[in-house]
């Protein structure tokens, strides 16, 4: 039998056995049942906090336009309702059938607001204001105020940026998070899956059995192959979800997010983090026999894990290109995580995905080597804990 | 006919010595029995066989090669301590296993079907292993030694935890092995059972072999023992032969030994009966077999060294 089907009989019982498992259909049910319900939720948030409507009188009425105009030029979305005289104005607003509402007339007008406007209303009632009372100045001095407000309209600033910082939208932002948070989960549960497998055929020593027939580095690779697998099923997954729900509830609409290219590269960035955790995370696990003790031993990388994810998701949505997460995104074993997310915000050049992905790819026969050696010298050896330095030395 | 050899093997624990050049040879259809106290080397032993620990010097051949991944590819090995996957289920679990020995899929479906059979818990297959009970978590892992038909079997304490239906299951088991051809090794500190079914006995201390050799042959190596019923050995009467010296005596019978007298034994009997004869009448004359519990308690507290003390039997097998 060749090294191969060995390798591939090993995956495969990973494979079956974990999709066997309740609680592994469970999680990542719950997983894909969250993310379509998160999405749903953003959605029904995004909608009713936009539009401010507003209650105008049949007086005050000539002021849906322009105001309508002011809210598109702000970004924000304004709902006209229309009332008869200035007391059902005051009603719908005291009944909270309306945000503010414009009594008086066009040229005087009061708004009326339940204790005080926030402050994007108060700004566009002020233009509102001004542009009316421009308007009737313009009359009085016997102009045309339609002339005067299409000058007015082309009359914009010119800037020019010396050091422009980087564009990124709300879906940018969002996807940034979502990258980070999703490939810190799945590359630490499925490395401690990993890491457990090791512990579970060491502790029931089925590992004696195993390894009178096939070599430990065919188990390890086995082992690692088939958890893989099974953890990019899951990322796959939670993926589709969550771009499902974006796509189908347009989320995403006016993002500028390149969400292809965003899902391709957080699915390499997975294979890639997977394979450098779970290496390091096999070799530690097989130092011990119980599973109480693998918390311990596998801690040091668990920290490599958590630290990144923190300084990453902390920082990078706001600052994309600050040092530290710049700096970050090039660090084997941070770099699955940070990079996904500064690829997402879209601060990234191909070039330097491709340096930072050479760098942890040229990690990896190091990791090999290292974690094939001490899993070998230490998988058998069961009782105490086995020093990392005798595992290594050993053989 | 293949044999397995071990030859020589030396393993030390750090300080400790756990082998010293311990060396047996099991031939095809030869069960052989391994016995010794706790921590006399027998599982480092075989776990050396099987390949799963290396050892600091000597070689394991198999038909006079050295034992490489292919053949111990082809070794039923049960571990000391059990090993099987507790939430797997019996039946899948058994094919996995028969496929990661080289079977392909019907041929292990097949001896997965044949051999839980033959074992009683074929109706099990669909359960998960940890629900089984230990005595048939035992049988499980017999069957996991077998599904993959191999060339040899070395099985550390097979019986151990067994009822006794199980253990004449075992045995069968074995036997059937052992006929097709199989060298069968087994450890077992149950002595009764080593005695029934193995067709040689090893008797390691301290890692090193001190007893190899026939339930006989090692019977006929230490001296040859006769119990005499008649006069009272006070009387004298077993001074009168060369070599004998008075083992016990309860009541009136006498059990008489009589040591450095190879290949003479009937010789040796007529000579006590004739002496005991000349001094009264004798009621019952007849010749005493040590059980392997009393080999095995004078083999493990004899105090020469054992690197240097001649295994008792070892000539008689070459």
């Amino acid at each position: 039998m060749s090294p191969l089907e060995t390798i591939r009989l090993v995956a495969g019982r990973e494979i079956t056995t974990r999709i066997r498992s309740k609680a592994f259909l469970w999680t990542t049910g719950l997983l894909v049942v969250a993310i379509v319900a998160g999405g749903v939720i953003l959605n029904l948030a995004l909608d009713s906090s936009s539009a401010t409507s507003v209650a105008v009188t049949p007086q005050t009425e000539p002021l849906a336009q322009p105001l309508q105009a002011i809210a598109r030029a702000n970004d924000e979305a304004i709902r006209i309702v229309d009332v008869e005289n200035d007391a059902a104005a005051r009603a719908a607003v005291a009944d909270e059938d309306a945000d503010a509402a414009l009594t008086g007339s066009p040229t005087d007008f009061t708004v009326v607001v339940r204790s005080q406007p926030d402050p994007a209303q108060y700004s566009m009632l002020t233009v509102l204001r001004q542009q009316t009372a421009l308007g009737a100045a313009v009359t009085d001095l016997g102009g045309d105020p339609e002339q005067v407000a299409q000058q007015l309209a082309t009359a914009t600033v010119k800037i020019q940026s010396l050091d422009p910082a980087p564009e990124r939208d709300g879906g940018q932002i969002a996807a940034g998070y979502v990258a980070g948070i999703l490939l810190f989960l799945a590359l630490q549960t499925t490395a401690q899956l990993v890491s457990q497998g090791v512990v579970e055929e060491k502790s029931t020593r089925v590992v004696e059995l195993l390894l009178s027939t096939i070599r430990p580095w065919q188990l390890m690779a086995g082992k690692v192959t088939g958890i893989g697998v099974i953890g990019l099923l899951q990322v796959v997954a939670v993926i589709a979800a969550a771009a499902g729900t974006a796509l189908a509830l347009g989320l995403l609409d006016t993002s500028s997010l390149d969400l292809g290219a965003t899902i391709a590269w957080a699915l390499v960035w997975f294979v890639v983090g997977f394979i450098t955790f779970s290496l390091a995370l096999a070799a530690l696990a097989s130092l011990v026999s119980r599973q109480e003790d693998v918390a311990s031993v596998t801690a040091p990388v668990l920290v490599l894990m958590i630290i990144p994810y923190v300084i990453g998701i902390s920082i990078a949505p706001w600052d994309p290109t600050n040092p530290i997460v710049v700096a970050l995104s090039y660090i084997p074993f941070a770099a699955p995580m940070v990079m996904p997310m500064r690829i997402a915000l879209g601060t990234v050049e191909t070039w330097e995905i491709l340096a930072s992905l050479a760098l942890s790819l040229a990690l990896i026969p190091v990791l090999v080597w290292g974690a094939g050696r001490i899993y070998s010298n230490a998988v058998l050896r069961t009782g105490a804990r086995v020093r990392l330095r005798d595992a290594l030395r050993a053989g | 006919m293949p044999e397995l050899e071990l030859v020589k093997l030396d393993k030390s624990y750090g300080d400790v010595r756990a082998l010293r050049e311990l060396s047996l040879t099991v031939g095809s259809g030869e069960i052989f029995g391994f016995v010794g106290s706790n921590g006399a080397g027998k599982t480092t032993a075989m776990r050396i066989a099987v390949g799963v620990l290396a050892a600091d010097g000597g070689e394991v051949r198999w038909a006079g090669r050295p034992v490489d991944l292919a053949v111990s590819r082809r070794i039923g090995y049960m571990p000391e301590e059990r090993g099987l996957y507790p939430r797997m289920r019996v039946g899948s679990q058994l094919r996995y296993l028969a496929r990661l020995h080289g079977r392909s899929p019907e041929q292990a479906e097949q001896a997965v079907q044949r051999w839980t059979q033959v074992l009683g818990i074929s109706n099990r297959l669909d359960d998960d292993v940890q629900k089984l009970s230990l005595g048939n978590q035992q049988r499980v892992q017999l069957c996991a030694a077998l599904v993959f038909e191999p060339d040899i079997l070395i099985l550390d304490e097979p019986f151990s935890g067994l009822d006794p239906v199980a253990v004449d299951v075992m045995s069968r088991v074995l036997r059937a092995q052992a006929d097709a051809g199989v060298p069968v090794v087994f450890s077992s500190h149950q002595l009764d059972l080593v005695e029934r079914l193995c067709d040689r006995v090893g008797i390691i201390k301290e890692g090193s072999m001190v007893a190899v050799g026939s339930i006989d042959e090692l019977r006929s190596r230490g001296g040859l023992r006769w119990q005499v019923q008649g006069p009272p050995a006070d009387a004298g009467w077993p001074g009168t032969v060369p070599g004998a010296r008075v083992v016990s005596i309860e009541g009136p019978t006498t059990v008489v030994e009589v040591v450095d007298r190879d290949g003479e034994a009937d010789q040796a009997g007529q000579e006590v009966l004739r002496a005991a004869m000349a001094v009264g009448p004798v009621h019952a004359f007849g010749p005493v077999r040590p059980h392997l519990v009393e080999l095995f308690r004078h083999a493990v507290s004899d105090s020469t060294d054992p690197s240097t003390g001649t295994p008792i039997g070892e000539e008689a097998r070459q």
